[in-house]
C-alpha cells in the first residue's frame, strides 16, 4: 500500500514505480520483450463491452502463461465513436471498434504472431488507407494534449500509476517550496482561464478567494459538464482523477482552504466511481487528509451528485444544490470568492481547469504560456459531433483555426457534405458560418463572431442541417432547463421558442424575425443568471448569418435544409416512377395509391411527412421540397 | 415536523425499506442545529429513490422528518430535479438522449421509434409497468450518439431499425411477450 | 459612505444600500415588483425575480436589477434611458402574457401591483401571446385561497412564510415556465401545514394570494327576514378601515363604524372589545392559579388562531401550554348564540353570527368543530376590514360622514385593556393589569407596561407580583414565537406568561387588513391609534368592565367556572 509522508518519500516512490510506465513512456524505444495491452475504459467503450475485452486478453494471457505482457483499462482516447479502442505497447498500434470477440484474433494474431489484425487498424475515410499506429492517425497529429495527458495512457484506477508520472508533485513541490502567494503568482502568469465557460482568469480568482479572511473557505470542483454533446469532463474524471484531485488541493492551498466539493452529474456513474476510488486511494496514501507531506496543510475532498438540471452547473445554483435546495441560481454581487457556500469564501472550478493546473506547477508558467495565441493560453479540449467524420474530443493550442480542426483533425464532413456552420458554446453559444472558418479559436475571437467558447462543445453542420431548427432545438433546451426564477428567462425564452415553432411550421410572419430580435437583446439583458443571458445567442447568431433560411420559412413556407416536417411537401416524380409500389408498402397511413406499373401520386391532405416513402423508394422518385 | 393532515398517516411502503433508508440516514449524522446538513438531501433523496423506486408523499415526509425540515423543502426540491420522480417508473428504463450530439444524430427519430413500438409517449411508464420512456441530454457518450440507456447499460449508435431488436432483450428476460404492439 | 451619480446627481449613501434605495433618496422612483423590504418587520424579500428594477450601469455589460445591486463607489447609473425603458416595457409585457386579463373581476383590481404598474407604463395592447401556465385555483381551506394563474413568482410569500414566520407551507414547485409557488406537492392548502396566519396575502402584489371572501354570504343573510344578523368588530378594525376611504392609518373611526354596519342592516352590533374583556378574565384566572401552583409554566396566550395552529403543527409536545381560553371572536360569537340569543329570546338557527377581522386565520377558526353551539356555528362568516369596506361602499355609506354612534348591548361596553388586544403586547398588558389587582389585591396606579409595546420582535419584561417576579414575554411574528418555543423546548426560557401573536406587530398587521404602500408607518400608525383609544377610555382594565361583570353574573357565574369553562374553553387534545 501506498502511503506518502514528504516530498522526498514521494520522488523516491516515484523512481520505483516508473517501470511500471517506462514501456508505455519510452515507446519505440524500449529494451525487451515486455508489452503492455491498454483498452479503453471509457463510458463510451465500456458501453461496447470493453471490460469484456480486457478480462478476455488477461485470461488468456493466463492460461499461456505470459508473463512480460499485460492487459489493463486505461481512461477515454478521446476517439469514442471509434471505440472500443485498444492500444499495444509498445508496438503503438491503434485498433478500433473492437468487440469482445476479436479478442482471441488479436492475442493470437499480435501478441503471440507479432502479426497486425488489419482489419481492427484504423481506416482513414477519404483515402481508405489503413493507419497502423496512433501516430499516423491524423485525429491525433495536430493534437496536443496537456489537460489530456494521462488519458489512454495510464490506468486511472491505480494510483501508483499516476504517482509514476510525476502525479502528486506539483502539489508536493508548492506544500514545500512555494508561498500560496507564489502559487496563485504562477497561475497569474500561466494566463490560464477558466474552461468552464466564462474564461475568467484561474489566479485571479483564487486571489480573490486568498484576499477575503475567513476560517473557513471552500473549493468546488465543477463537474456538471451539462452542455449536451461535450464530454471532456467526464474523460477526465474518468481517465485522470488524480490530476483534478491534485489541481483541488492545490486550490485549496492557494486560497487556505481545507475541504473541496466535486459537484458532479448523477449522469456519469463512472466518473463517480473512478473518482470515488481515487479519493480513497489518495486518502489512504495521505495525497490528501491531514498533513499532507508532513507540512501541516490539510484537505480533503467530498463529493456531491447533481440531479439532472443543467442550471446547476451555474456556480450559484450548484453552491445551492450542494446546500440541499433548489439549484436556482443567486443574484451576483456577491461573488462566490467573497460569499459562496455557506456564505463562505469559495472558488468553483471547472474540471479541465483543475486537471491544467498541477501540470502547469509542474512544468512553470512560462512553458504553459508559450502555447495558445495572446488572450487564451495553453490548450483547450473539444468535443467534435455532428456531421463530421472523425467524432470525438480533441485537444489543440488556443488560436487553431476552426478549419483546422474540421478537416485536418475532424476528417471534414460526413459523407462529403458541405460545411454549413459549427455550434461552439453549446446553448449559450452560436452558429459559426462558413466565413470564419479560418477564425483562430480563442475566447475573444469566437465572442467577437457572436458566438463563444463554452465548455467546448463543437458541432458541425452540414447543408443537411436547417438553422432556424438547430436555433429552436437550443432555445427548447434552454426553456426546458431554466430554473424559472426571473421573467425575461421563465416567460421570455419561452416566447421566444414559441416564435420559432411557428416560423418552423410555416406560421411565422416577418414581424416575429424583428421581435424575435428585440426579445433576444431583453433577455440577453435582462436575465438574472448566465443562461439567461446567453440563452438567446444561438438565435441571434443564425438571424445575423442564416437570414436567409428565416425568410424561407416565413415567406416561401420553404424548409432549404428539408428538415423542418411541417414544411415539407413529399411528391413523386412522375417520369422517374417506375410504379414498383415499394412506397405504398411502407406509408403508415396510405395515402400513395397507384396501380402497378403506373406511377403513384401521394395525397397531400393524408401525408404526416415520415418521410418514409422517400427513404424507401430505390429509383430516386420521390422528392420533398 | 408535522401537519395537520398528514400527521401519523399509515406508511404503505415496506418496512424494510425504510429500515434501509434510516440506516444510510444514521451514517450521516444529521443534526437539526447544524444547518449545513442539509448538504446530503439530495444524496438522501438519490439514495432512496434507489431503495423504493421513486419518491412518493411518505418517502418525502419521512425524510423531511429526518432532517427537521418542512415537507414543502423537500417536495420543491425533488420537483426541481429532472432525476428524482414521485411515480414509479418502469422495470425497465429507456433513456433516449436528446443532447446536441445524439439530436443532429438523428435521436428524434429513435425517440419516435422507441414511442411508437411501445405505445406510449416519452414520460409515460406502459400499463404493465415494465416500460418507461424518458430523454435526457447528454450522457457523455456522444461519440457514440445516437445513444439510449436501458436502465444502467449504454446503447450506441442506435438507428431506429434497431430498437425493435433492444427491446426485444428485455422481453426475453422476463419471458414475456406481446407487451410490444409493433 | 458611498458617493455615486444617479441620473447625473450625485448622491451619497452607506455602504451595502441598493441602487433602488439610493434612488429613492433623490427621488427617483424605480418601478419594482419582487422587491420589498418590511425592516423593522424582519422581511426583505430580494430574489430580484421580476427584473422590472433594472438600470443601466455604466461598464457593466447587461442591465443591473437595482432592487439588489449594492452600490459603489463611483458607480454612473441611468435609470431612464431608451435600453432600459425598452426592457421593462418588454418585461411587464411578458409578464402579462402569462396572467389573466380578468381585473374587472378580480379581487385585488386596484390595489394590485402588476395592475397599477401596467396603468403607469401606459400599457395597451398585448404584445405576446402565448401558452399560458394552467393551473387550478386552490379553495380547499375555508379561509385562504390560491389563483396561481395572477402569480407572477415574485416569491414574497414564500420568503414571508418560510423566512419571516418560519411556517415553510410554501415552496417553489417544479422549474422553468411551469414553475409556481405552492404547498408541498402542489397538494390543496388545507392538507399542507399553513397555519393561515395570512401574511403572505399581505404581501403578495396580485391576487394570486386572498383571503376566502363571504361578502355575498353576509349579503344573504341580511337580507333573509327571517334571519337576526349579529356583527361583532375586532379592534384592529376601527384604526384600519379609515384608509379605505381616504382617512390616515390610525384614524379612529370607531363610532363611525358601528353607524356604518347598522346602515348595512344588521339587526346587533357587538364589539369584539368585550369578549376581549372576557378573555382577560378567564385568562387571568388561568394565570394566577398557574403562577400559584406554579405548574404548567409558561401559560402561552391563546387569542390567536393563526399561532394556535402554528404550535399544534410545529411544537405538537408543548401543546399543553397555551391558555385554553377561546379567541375574543369565538368567545363572542359563544356568547352570541348563547347567552345573547337566550336573552332575546332568539332561536340559535335563527341568528347568524357575522364578525369583522383583520385576520385570516379567524376564517379559519370560525369553522372549526369546536366553535360550535347547539349544532350552529357561534360565528357563520368572517368578513375582514377590506371586506368590510366594500360593502361600505356598495351601500354607499363612507365613513367620513358617519355620525359617532354606540356599539349595541349587552356587548358593546368595552375596556382600553380589551381594545389594545389589536397591537402586539396589548393582551398580555392587558391581562396583566388584573393579574397584578387579583393577585395583590391592590389598585394597579400605572397601567401602562410599556416595556411590553412596541415593535421589536421579542420583547420582556419583568413584573412583581406579591413578592414573586413574574418574568413574561412577548412575541409577534411566527418567526420569534419559534424562537421563543425553541428555548423552551431546551430549557431555556425563564417566562411564566408569554403572548404570541402570529402577524408582525399583532392583528392591525393581519391579512385582512387593509393594503397599504408603506406597510411599517402604516403599521405604527394603527397601533398608535389603539393606544390613543385605550388612554381615553374611562376604565381600562378588563375586570372592571360593567356589562362583563353582569355577565358573569347572570350567566356564567365565575371565571374558570364550570360554566365559563364549558363555554369559554376548549381543549387541543
Ligand atoms: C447555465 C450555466 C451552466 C454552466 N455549466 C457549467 C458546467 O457544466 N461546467 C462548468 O465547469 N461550468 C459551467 N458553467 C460556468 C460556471 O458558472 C463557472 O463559471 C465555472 O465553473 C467556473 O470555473 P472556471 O473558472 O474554471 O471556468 C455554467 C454556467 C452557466 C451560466
Ligand atoms: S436566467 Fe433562467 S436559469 Fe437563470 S435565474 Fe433566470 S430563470 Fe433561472
Ligand atoms: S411522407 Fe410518410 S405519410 Fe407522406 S406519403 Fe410518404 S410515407 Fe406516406
Ligand atoms: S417507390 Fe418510388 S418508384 Fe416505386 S412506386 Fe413509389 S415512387 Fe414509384
Ligand atoms: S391580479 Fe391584478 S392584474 Fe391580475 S387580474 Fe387581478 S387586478 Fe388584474
Ligand atoms: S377600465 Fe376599461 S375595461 Fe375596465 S371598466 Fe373601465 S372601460 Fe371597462
Ligand atoms: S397563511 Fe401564513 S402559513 Fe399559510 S401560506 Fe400564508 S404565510 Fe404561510
Ligand atoms: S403568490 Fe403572490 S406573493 Fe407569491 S409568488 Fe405569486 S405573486 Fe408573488
Ligand atoms: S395576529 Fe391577529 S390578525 Fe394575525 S393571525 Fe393572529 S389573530 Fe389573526
Ligand atoms: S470512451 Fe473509449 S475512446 Fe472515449
Ligand atoms: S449528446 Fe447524447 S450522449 Fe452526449
Ligand atoms: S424589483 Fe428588482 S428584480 Fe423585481
Amino acid at each position: 500500500m501506498l502511503k506518502i509522508e514528504s516530498y522526498p518519500q514521494l520522488l523516491e516512490t516515484q523512481e520505483q514505480l516508473k517501470p511500471k510506465l517506462a514501456i508505455r513512456l519510452n515507446g519505440h524505444q524500449a529494451e525487451g520483450t515486455e508489452r503492455m495491452i491498454l483498452v479503453c475504459g471509457g463510458t463510451g467503450c465500456q458501453a461496447s463491452d470493453s471490460q469484456k475485452i480486457v478480462s478476455q486478453l488477461n485470461g488468456l494471457i493466463a492460461q499461456n502463461n505470459l508473463k512480460d505482457i499485460r492487459a489493463s483499462i486505461t481512461g477515454c482516447f478521446g476517439f469514442c465513436e471509434k471505440g472500443p479502442i485498444v492500444k499495444i505497447f509498445p508496438d503503438d498500434v491503434f485498433y478500433v471498434e473492437v468487440k469482445p470477440a476479436d479478442a482471441t484474433e488479436i492475442f493470437e494474431k499480435h501478441i503471440l504472431g507479432n502479426e497486425k489484425v488489419t482489419r481492427l487498424l484504423y481506416e482513414e475515410p477519404i483515402s481508405k488507407q489503413k493507419m497502423e499506429t496512433q501516430h499516423d492517425i491524423p485525429f491525433y497529429k495536430r493534437q496536443q494534449r496537456i489537460a489530456l495527458r494521462n488519458c489512454g495512457l495510464i490506468n486511472p484506477e491505480d494510483i501508483e500509476e499516476y504517482v509514476a508520472i510525476g502525479g502528486y508533485q506539483a502539489l508536493a513541490k508548492a506544500l514545500t517550496t512555494m508561498t500560496p502567494v507564489q502559487v496563485i503568482d504562477e497561475m497569474k502568469r500561466s494566463g490560464l482561464r477558466g474552461r468552464g465557460g466564462a474564461g475568467f482568469s484561474t489566479g485571479k480568482k483564487w486571489e480573490f478567494a486568498r484576499h477575503y479572511e475567513s476560517p473557513e473557505k471552500f473549493v468546488i470542483c465543477n463537474a456538471d459538464e451539462g452542455d449536451p454533446g461535450a464530454f471532456m469532463d467526464r474523460s477526465v474524471m474518468e481517465g485522470d482523477s488524480h490530476s483534478v484531485i491534485e489541481g483541488m488541493a492545490l486550490a485549496g492551498y492557494a486560497i487556505g482552504s481545507s475541504q473541496g466539493y466535486v459537484y458532479i452529474r448523477a449522469e456519469y456513474p463512472l466518473a463517480v466511481r473512478r473518482l470515488q476510488n481515487a479519493l480513497k486511494q489518495a486518502r489512504e496514501g495521505g495525497l490528501i487528509g491531514n498533513n499532507i507531506f508532513g507540512t501541516g496543510f490539510n484537505f480533503d475532498v467530498d463529493i456531491r451528485l447533481g440531479a439532472g438540471a443543467f442550471v446547476c452547473g451555474e456556480e450559484t445554483a450548484l453552491i445551492h444544490s450542494i446546500q440541499g435546495e433548489r439549484g436556482e441560481p443567486g443574484t451576483k454581487p456577491p461573488f462566490p470568492a467573497q460569499s459562496g457556500l455557506w456564505g463562505k469564501p469559495t472558488i468553483v472550478n471547472n474540471v479541465e481547469t483543475l486537471a491544467n493546473v498541477p501540470i502547469i506547477l509542474t512544468k512553470g508558467a512560462d512553458w504553459y504560456n508559450a502555447i495558445g495565441t495572446a488572450t487564451s493560453k495553453g490548450t483547450k479540449v473539444f468535443a467534435l459531433a455532428g456531421k463530421i467524420n472523425n467524432v470525438g474530443l480533441v485537444e489543440v493550442p488556443m488560436g487553431t483555426t476552426l478549419r483546422e480542426i474540421i478537416y485536418e483533425i475532424g476528417g471534414g464532413i460526413r459523407g462529403g457534405g458541405e460545411f454549413k456552420a459549427a455550434q461552439t458554446g453549446g446553448p449559450s453559444g452560436g452558429c459559426i458560418p462558413k466565413q470564419f472558418l479560418d477564425t483562430p479559436i480563442d475566447y475573444e475571437s469566437l465572442a467577437s463572431i457572436g458566438s463563444m467558447m463554452g465548455s467546448g462543445g463543437m458541432i458541425v453542420m452540414s447543408e443537411q442541417d436547417c438553422m432556424v431548427n438547430i436555433a429552436k432545438f437550443y432555445l427548447e433546451f434552454t426553456v426546458e432547463e431554466s430554473c424559472g426564477r426571473c421573467t425575461p428567462c421563465r416567460i421570455g425564452n419561452k416566447r421566444m421558442l414559441e416564435m420559432l415553432t411557428a416560423i418552423t411550421e410555416g406560421r411565422g410572419t416577418e414581424e416575429d424575425l424583428i421581435e424575435l430580435r428585440n426579445l433576444a437583446e431583453v433577455i440577453g439583458d435582462t436575465s438574472l443568471c448566465g443562461l439567461g443571458q446567453t440563452a438567446p445567442n444561438p438565435v441571434l447568431s443564425t438571424l445575423k448569418y442564416f437570414m436567409d433560411e428565416y425568410k424561407a420559412h416565413v415567406i416561401d413556407h420553404r424548409c432549404p435544409a428539408g428538415v423542418c416536417q411541417k414544411l415539407l411537401r413529399y411528391q413523386i416524380i412522375i417520369e422517374k416512377c417506375i410504379g414498383c409500389t415499394a412506397c405504398v408498402r411502407v406509408c403508415p397511413v396510405g395515402c400513395i395509391s397507384g396501380s402497378v406499373k403506373k406511377p403513384h401520386t401521394i395525397d397531400q391532405t393524408k401525408c404526416i411527412k415520415c418521410g418514409a416513402c422517400m427513404t424507401k423508394c430505390k429509383f430516386k422518385a420521390i422528392i420533398n421540397n | 415536523m408535522t401537519c395537520n393532515n398528514c400527521n401519523g398517516k399509515n406508511k404503505l411502503l415496506p418496512p424494510e425499506s425504510y429500515g434501509q433508508l434510516d440506516t444510510y440516514i444514521e451514517t450521516l449524522h444529521i443534526s437539526r442545529d447544524n444547518p449545513r446538513c442539509k448538504d446530503t438531501l439530495i444524496q438522501t433523496l438519490h439514495k432512496a429513490q434507489g431503495i423504493f423506486g421513486y419518491l412518493p408523499e411518505e418517502v418525502q415526509l419521512h425524510i423531511a422528518d429526518r432532517y427537521a425540515i418542512s415537507h414543502a423543502e423537500v417536495s420543491g426540491v425533488i420537483s426541481f430535479y429532472n432525476f428524482f420522480t414521485t411515480t414509479p417508473r418502469g422495470e425497465v428504463q429507456i433513456n433516449v438522449c436528446m443532447g446536441t450530439a445524439c439530436y443532429v444524430n438523428g435521436a428524434e427519430k429513435v425517440l419516435q421509434e422507441f414511442q411508437r413500438v411501445l405505445g406510449i409517449k416519452s414520460g409515460e411508464v406502459t400499463t404493465d409497468g415494465k416500460f418507461s420512456l424518458e430523454s435526457l441530454r447528454c450522457v457523455g457518450a456522444c461519440g457514440l450518439a445516437p445513444v439510449v440507456t436501458i436502465n444502467e447499460k449504454v446503447y450506441g449508435k442506435v438507428q431506429p431499425a434497431k430498437v425493435q431488436e433492444i427491446l426485444e432483450n428485455y422481453l426475453v428476460e422476463s419471458g414475456e411477450e406481446e407487451t410490444v404492439n409493433a | 459612505m458611498v458617493n455615486l451619480l444617479i441620473d447625473k446627481q450625485p448622491v451619497s449613501v452607506p455602504e451595502g444600500t441598493t441602487i433602488l434605495d439610493a434612488a429613492k433618496k433623490l427621488n427617483v422612483r424605480i418601478p419594482s415588483l419582487c422587491y420589498l423590504n418590511l425592516e423593522e418587520l424582519n422581511m426583505v424579500n430580494k430574489v430580484a425575480s421580476c427584473r422590472i428594477c433594472v438600470v443601466e450601469v455604466e461598464g457593466r455589460r447587461n442591465l443591473a436589477p437595482s432592487c439588489a445591486t449594492p452600490v459603489s463607489e463611483g458607480m454612473k447609473i441611468t435609470t431612464n434611458s431608451r435600453r432600459v425603458l425598452f426592457a421593462r416595457r418588454r418585461l411587464l409585457q411578458l409578464i402579462l402574457s402569462n396572467h389573466p386579463f380578468n381585473c374587472l373581476i378580480c379581487a385585488k383590481s386596484t390595489d394590485c401591483e402588476l395592475q397599477r404598474l401596467a396603468w403607469e407604463f401606459g400599457i395597451n395592447t398585448q404584445r405576446y401571446e402565448g401558452e399560458r401556465s394552467s393551473h387550478a385555483i386552490d379553495k380547499s381551506s375555508s379561509a385562504l385561497k390560491r389563483d396561481p394563474e395572477k402569480c407572477i413568482m415574485c416569491r414574497r410569500c414564500e420568503t414571508m412564510c418560510n423566512e419571516v414566520q418560519t411556517v415553510h407551507a410554501l415552496t417553489a414547485f417544479g422549474r422553468g415556465f411551469d414553475a409556481i409557488v405552492a404547498p408541498a406537492e402542489m397538494k390543496p392548502l388545507v392538507e399542507s401545514n399553513c397555519v393561515y396566519c395570512g401574511q403572505c396575502v399581505s404581501v403578495c402584489p396580485t391576487a394570486a394570494l386572498t383571503g376566502v371572501g363571504y361578502i355575498q354570504d353576509t349579503w344573504a343573510a341580511i337580507f333573509n327576514p327571517a334571519k337576526k344578523v349579529v356583527v361583532q368588530v375586532a379592534p384592529a378594525v376601527r384604526v384600519a378601515i379609515g384608509e379605505e376611504f381616504g382617512m390616515p392609518a390610525g384614524q379612529i373611526v370607531t363610532g363611525q363604524l358601528a353607524a356604518g354596519l347598522r346602515r348595512m342592516g344588521f339587526d346587533a352590533v357587538f364589539d369584539t372589545t368585550f369578549g376581549a374583556d372576557l378573555t382577560v378574565m378567564e385568562e387571568a384566572h388561568e394565570i394566577i392559579e398557574r403562577i400559584t401552583k406554579n405548574e404548567k409554566l409558561p401559560i402561552l396566550t391563546s387569542c390567536c388562531p393563526g399561532w394556535i395552529n402554528f404550535i399544534k403543527y410545529h411544537f405538537p409536545k408543548l401543546m399543553y401550554m397555551p391558555s385554553s381560553c377561546k379567541s375574543p371572536q369565538q368567545m363572542t360569537g359563544t356568547m352570541i348564540k348563547t347567552f345573547y340569543a337566550q336573552k332575546m329570546g332568539y332561536k340559535v338557527e335563527d341568528v347568524v353570527s357575522i364578525s369583522v377581522m383583520p385576520c385570516i386565520a379567524k376564517k379559519y377558526e370560525a369553522g372549526l368543530p369546536d366553535h360550535q353551539s347547539n349544532g350552529t356555528y357561534d360565528v357563520d362568516f368572517v368578513i375582514t376590514t377590506r371586506e368590510l369596506a366594500k360593502m361600505l361602499k356598495e351601500v354607499g355609506v363612507d365613513l367620513r360622514y358617519m355620525p359617532n354612534e354606540e356599539f349595541d348591548n349587552p356587548m358593546g361596553e368595552s375596556t382600553g385593556a380589551g381594545v389594545i388586544f389589536g397591537a402586539t403586547g396589548g393582551v398580555l398588558e392587558a391581562a396583566l393589569r388584573t393579574v397584578y389587582e387579583e393577585m395583590t389585591g391592590q389598585i394597579l396606579e400605572n397601567v401602562d407596561f410599556t416595556a411590553v409595546r412596541g415593535l421589536e420582535g421579542v420583547r420582556e419584561a419583568s413584573v412583581d407580583v406579591n413578592g414573586r417576579t413574574v418574568n413574561v414575554a412577548v412575541a409577534s411574528g411566527l418567526g420569534n414565537a419559534r424562537k421563543i418555543l425553541e428555548k423552551i423546548e431546551r430549557g431555556t426560557s425563564k417566562y411564566d406568561v408569554i403572548e404570541i401573536m402570529a402577524c408582525p406587530g399583532g392583528c392591525v398587521n393581519g391579512g385582512g387588513q387593509p393594503y397599504c404602500a408603506d406597510r411599517v408607518e402604516t403599521v405604527k400608525q394603527r397601533i398608535a391609534g389603539l393606544y390613543e383609544i385605550d388612554r381615553g377610555q374611562e376604565v381600562r382594565k378588563s375586570h372592571k368592565n360593567i356589562s362583563v361583570i353582569k355577565l358573569y353574573e347572570e350567566f356564567l357565574g365565575k371565571p374558570g367556572g364550570h360554566k365559563a369553562h364549558e363555554l369559554l374553553h376548549v381543549s387541543y387534545t
